[in-house]
């Protein structure tokens, strides 16, 4: 919808892209260490903003849930990641992720604007205070170990999620599919009026993006080694995703990838030596996207873009 | 017998604060139309300072809330006039305006969180006021506890009065009504909405005094009291005073119950009433 409006000739978006992607890819071979663990933490971001933005970018509704289907995946890689090889644990975390979305979202995709975001901040908090009581009651314990994953397998799974991410939204957005989404943010009546199947379409699109959720966060615990149930349910990664995904803006899936992988890249900076300071900025920032930067950073460089453009024309 | 007397009676409690933090948030959502995840910054800005007045300079936590409150009030306010108001000239919707200040509302708590956690750092303060056991209906409850909900109940039905009988009370409530036509009357709608928003985070400010007297504050304990609050609302009716009260009271009740037959459960439980209440009757129990 934006690519036009963003990169003057066609081919340079895509063609850039897949320079990005093919330097990812080979990541392993040429860096350190250190650069592959910080990338695999920005595309963990990444996963989350963007498949945030899949579900609530066109449709309007703010999903406060991410952590809830962050948190599934992390403890299917807890509990399921001893017994069985790690793909098919990324797998089946996204798997079950996308079934309690369906029935999430079956239930509470009626409650419009506010209330959905209540809701879904509400069962982040209920499954983290109900599976504490589970773990403590049940199984004696209050967190679980992980079983240990190589730096760069983790690193591939991570990235091998963000590509399919990556295609699922151009596909969404490309397809009728998209389109529909779109109406249902417009103007949901006019949208059930003209033959789209609102609860339906909301309620698959949500659980499509919980997947992504659920697979980062069953790679990421592998990581982590240690989880309890307020390291999985931390609230803190609704908020985090929503955030990145609005101050790298909502009108192309660009702008979160941006804005999730520059707050990555300052919590890496900040986060160990001013953890508070870091929170402080996040704050600072969100107040100033909210009010200055609807259409955030990437609807900001679309419009100096034009403008420099503009001014280029004007001159020749 | 008297086993079941000392839970009812804690809940009750426990439901005079619930009641007064809940509604400061419904004032704030029910008027000024801002779902403020930040009130329990608020709550815990008062329970904070008073823990800092207490243990600096010896003034008592009585006098902190005449000191707090006020303060709250006036910042409050001004939150309300330089963020919230431009919020809202801008928005072309209500329903746009209500997501666009829960967002910055989420922005202002992470602001006061970590202003608070350089200004104090992360360790449970507390100190000791008046905990002294009294005898109440043939049990032991400290004094501090029933000063409280003494307290909570006054500002409560104060504040009540306020509303009901006053020419501000009167324009508050034309203003929760419909707005725009308030402000045809001759209201001046962003001196009240400003108004509601301020007395919302002077309410919890106090509320986090009183707390602050009978159990431990730390920096980081807004979220969770912002989150009851919000439950507690949404039981009572977005919006609703009356509402507020009753449901602080029945969420009161139902955490001592749980927490007497299962501790670890009290927390799922509210949030069990919270969704079901959403899914059934998202207006709440006396809403619109």
């Amino acid at each position: 919808m934006r690519l036009g409006k963003i990169n003057p000739k066609k081919l340079w978006v895509p063609g850039a892209t897949f320079v990005v992607l093919a330097l990812l890819a080979t990541l392993p071979l040429y860096a350190s260490t250190y650069s592959v663990i910080l990338l695999t933490s920005i595309l963990m971001f990444v996963i989350l903003a963007l498949s945030w933005a899949l579900f609530s970018a066109p449709t309007g509704y703010i999903s406060l849930a991410p952590a809830a289907f962050f948190g599934v995946g992390i403890y299917t890689s807890a509990i399921l990641g001893k017994q069985l090889p790690f793909p098919l644990v990324v797998s089946l975390g996204g798997l079950i992720s996308f079934c309690l979305a369906l029935l999430v979202g079956a239930l509470t995709l009626r409650l419009r604007g506010i209330y959905f975001a209540m809701f879904t901040f509400g069962l982040v908090e209920l499954i983290k205070h109900f599976w504490l009581w589970y773990e403590i009651q049940f199984t004696g314990t209050r967190g679980r170990f992980v079983v240990v994953v190589p730096h760069n397998t983790i690193y591939l799974a991570m990235f091998a999620v963000f590509v399919l991410l990556l295609l699922t939204t151009y596909l969404v957005r490309r397809s009728r599919l998209g389109l529909a989404l779109r109406s249902i943010g417009e103007c949901e009546e006019a949208a059930a009026h003209i033959g789209v199947n609102v609860n339906a379409l909301k309620t698959v699109m949500f659980a499509v993006s919980a997947i992504f959720m659920g697979a980062a966060g069953s790679i990421i615990a592998t990581r982590w080694t240690y989880v309890d149930p307020y390291i999985a349910f931390n609230p803190l990664y609704s908020f985090m995703a929503v955030l990145m995904a609005l101050f790298g803006g909502l009108g192309h899936p660009y702008g979160p990838i941006l804005g999730a992988a520059i707050f990555a890249y300052l919590e890496e900076l900040l986060i160990t030596r001013f953890p508070y300071y870091y929170m402080l900025i996040f704050g600072v920032v969100l107040i100033i996207t909210v009010l200055y930067l609807p259409e955030g950073l990437i609807g900001l460089i679309g419009k100096i873009w034009r403008r420099v453009r503009g001014g280029h024309y004007a001159a020749a | 017998m008297k086993i079941l007397l000392e839970v009812l009676i804690t809940g009750l409690l426990m439901g005079g604060l619930y009641a007064l933090i809940s509604v400061g948030l419904s004032l704030q959502y029910g008027v000024a139309r801002i779902l403020n995840i930040s009130h329990g910054e608020f709550i815990m800005l008062g329970g904070m300072t008073t823990w800092a007045l207490y243990t600096a300079l010896h003034i008592s936590p009585l006098l902190a809330l005449a000191i707090c409150g006020p303060l709250a009030l006036g910042l409050g306010y001004l939150i309300h006039r330089t963020l919230f108001k431009r919020l809202l000239d801008r928005a072309p919707s209500f329903a746009v305006f209500e997501g666009n200040s829960m967002l910055a509302a989420f922005g202002l708590m992470f602001i006061l969180q970590n202003i608070a956690l350089i200004a104090w750092g992360a360790e449970i303060r507390g100190y000791s006021y008046l905990s002294i056991p009294v005898h109440f209906l043939g049990t032991l409850f400290g004094a501090n506890r029933l000063l409280t909900f003494g307290i909570a109940l006054a500002i409560g039905l104060a504040f009540y009065l306020f509303l009901n009988l006053t020419r501000t009370g009167k324009a508050i409530r034309a203003a929760a009504q419909d707005p725009a036509t308030a402000g045809l009357m001759g209201v001046n709608i962003n001196n009240v909405l400003a108004l509601c928003f301020g007395l919302g985070a002077a309410m919890a400010s106090v509320a986090g005094v009183l707390i602050s007297m009978c159990y431990p504050v730390h920096a980081s304990m807004g979220l969770e009291y912002t989150v009851i609050a919000i439950i507690v609302v949404v039981l009572g009716g977005l919006g609703s005073i009356p509402g507020s009260f009753l449901g602080g009271f029945i969420l009161g009740l139902v955490g001592s119950i749980v927490t007497f037959l299962e501790p670890g459960l009290a927390l799922v439980a509210y949030y069990i009433i919270f969704i079901v209440l959403l899914l059934i009757r998202p207006t709440g129990l006396l809403g619109r």
